[in-house]
């Protein structure tokens, strides 16, 4: 099903040209520099040994999400992703909050990438003399341009993406191979591992930055209206990306855990670049700058391109005014979307702490994550197997549902534990942002085209 | 059986801004109140050490202490950084006020939705 808009009487849909490739580049593409900067909050949480336990906690909670989103985004192939699946499986207030999720958790992305990026250059400034060198035109700089090469076009930014991330993940690689993993000439765990400075509930606050090492993997279905072919390519794409971000996380930790001090790592704001300074080797160095540098640039690309199709998304259904659900009607991208959110990004990027915008992106993905517990039951509640066709069928449901809401409860304490306001600050813009919906905005949405999947009457209904 | 057909009304380009804005607004002040306010981030307190001045007094080992000065630091420069820790003590009624917001919003989300998907599924299929 490939969905249109109509700009001046004609009727324009988005591309399909992508393949299971560029599903792995934007899942991982956008997941990536989790491992370069913002896991490692969760050593300051928690201290090393709990950051561990979170890095495969979180792990298993991503399974989960990816388990679940394999067989529904394979199922509901539409741009949006979660939105599209929200709005057939539950209804369009969970599909409009569905959406905001969506468009938050990558725009805060975004912005951490583009302030990531800007430390990055005034720090290599700095060692190299210039030290007057300012991170604000780097940050700007950054979110203009990706901007304007997604508003050009979904293959080339995808493109990008690729290249970009397989450099950023062979220099992941190469640095876990130089430091020897298998002496200790460079690593020394014996005397910087420090057991659990917080006791067990460290392990447990530790949880709420360990979802960085994957959060956005789940981006992968947003391209699921210009994927080839949707059944096989998102969940392979999505899989294959689970699991390079596994070994990529754990080699990680090792490598950081191994060489600095866990005061300093838990506050690190590139604490790979940081490695490879630790490793006296100037190639390593310019590996792991460029490494952080291509990393930043594919993430922020990456949530540019699916905040923008969600916003698209609720635009072309009137969830939002119908303004923003205009496809450009030459380079067929949701432009005014993209311009849309350029300030948001610029703004957070520009005032915020980098640890207060990641927690923003969290709450948002976590809130996604809870979503996706209950969406699921609900599918297979509505259209029970054999009802319709479903491209890939998890294994073992409900379990990944329950553990995935399990999960993300605990993860809702975590968060409590050192940053509980912006959690309910949060939850209150929800709340308000939903009552607007249903009060105010709902009236202007077609009730019957929030429905256009070829599938028969849900049970229960 | 016939289905029931709802036309929304069409929104004017100044409705669309107003739309637009409130949003934007929304978001800003959500997002910007706990950082103006100085709320967010958590409780933090500081560990008291024996010397703030020297590797040993702030409890850096000597593979700690090379590691810090190839970063750049020194006892000063680090003692900030070594001595800050997380204040996890929380009050039980403000845990139980988080949950309660928590369930109380996605309870919020499905009752609404709820109705709203059945218009969706009798304009789509009809009425039962």
């Amino acid at each position: 099903m490939t969905q249109s808009t109509a700009v001046h009487g004609e009727k324009i849909s988005l591309l399909r040209v992508l393949g299971p490739g560029h599903v792995w580049a934007l899942g991982v593409g956008i997941v990536l520099v989790g491992e370069y900067m913002g896991w490692n909050f969760a050593v300051g949480k928690g201290g090393m040994i709990a950051a561990l336990i979170a890095c495969w906690v979180a792990g298993l909670l991503y399974t989960c999400v990816a388990m679940i989103d394999s067989e529904v985004t394979s199922t509901v192939a539409a741009a949006g992703g979660q939105y599209a699946q929200a709005k057939h499986i539950v209804g369009p207030l969970m599909a409009f909050n569905v959406g905001l999720y969506l468009v938050f958790a990558y725009t805060m992305l975004e912005a951490a990438n583009a302030i990531t990026l800007g430390y990055l250059v005034q720090t290599v400034g700095t060692m190299a003399g210039f030290s007057d060198v300012h991170d604000k035109p780097f940050i700007v700089l950054t979110i203009i341009f990706l901007a304007w090469l997604n508003y050009r076009g979904v293959y080339a930014t995808l493109t990008v993406n690729l290249v970009l991330t397989a450099i950023a993940f062979i220099a992941i690689l190469i640095l876990f191979a130089a430091v020897k993993p298998w002496s200790n000439e460079l690593l020394d765990h014996k005397a910087l591992l420090n057991g659990l400075p917080y006791g067990w509930l460290g392990v447990i606050a530790s949880l709420h930055f360990g979802l960085w090492y994957y959060l956005g993997i789940e981006g992968t279905c947003q391209a699921a209206e210009e994927v080839r072919s949707p059944a096989r390519s998102l969940p392979l794409g999505t899989m294959t990306g689970i699991m390079t971000l596994l070994i990529a996380a754990t080699m990680t930790w090792y490598v950081c855990s191994g060489l600095m001090p866990w005061e300093y790592l838990g506050q690190a704001v590139t604490p790979l670049f940081d490695a490879a300074r630790l490793t006296n080797s100037m190639p390593l160095m310019v590996l792991l700058f460029v490494g952080t540098v291509f990393s930043t640039l594919a993430s922020a690309n990456g949530c540019i391109n699916d905040a923008s199709r969600a916003w698209f998304s609720m635009g072309r259904d009137r969830y939002l005014p119908i303004w923003f659900g205009a496809v450009h009607p030459t380079n067929r991208t949701p432009y005014r979307s993209i311009v849309f959110l350029v300030p948001v990004a610029l703004v957070f990027a520009y005032f915020a702490p980098l640890d207060q915008v990641i927690t923003f992106s969290i709450l948002s993905g976590l809130l996604g994550y809870t979503y996706m517990s209950f969406n699921v039951i609900l599918f297979r509640r509505k259209w029970p197997l054999g009802t319709i066709k479903r491209g890939y069928i998890h294994p073992f449901h409900p379990l990944p549902a329950i553990v995935l809401l399990v999960l993300c409860s605990v993860t809702y304490f975590a968060v409590f534990l050192g940053y509980g306001t912006q959690l309910v600050a949060m939850l209150v813009f929800f709340m308000v942002a939903s009552l607007w919906f249903h009060f105010h905005r709902y009236q202007y949405v077609r009730r019957g085209d929030q429905f256009t999947m070829q599938w028969p009457r849900p049970q229960g209904y | 059986m016939a289905n029931s057909h709802y036309e929304p009304p069409k929104q004017s380009t100044f409705g669309q801004l107003i739309d637009s804005l409130f949003l934007l607004v929304l978001v800003l002040g959500a997002l910007f109140t706990p950082l103006y306010l100085k709320l967010a981030g958590g409780g933090k307190v500081d560990l008291a050490v024996a010397d703030k001045t020297t590797w040993a007094g702030l409890g850096q080992n000597a593979v700690q202490q090379a590691q810090w000065e190839k970063l750049g630091f020194t006892p000063d420069t680090a003692a900030s950084m070594i001595t800050s820790r997380f204040d996890y003590s929380f009050n039980v009624a403000e845990l139980a006020v988080t949950a309660i917001v928590i369930v109380g919003y996605f309870a919020l989300l499905f009752i609404f939705s709820r109705s709203e998907y059945r218009e969706v599924i009798e304009e789509r299929f009809g009425k039962r």
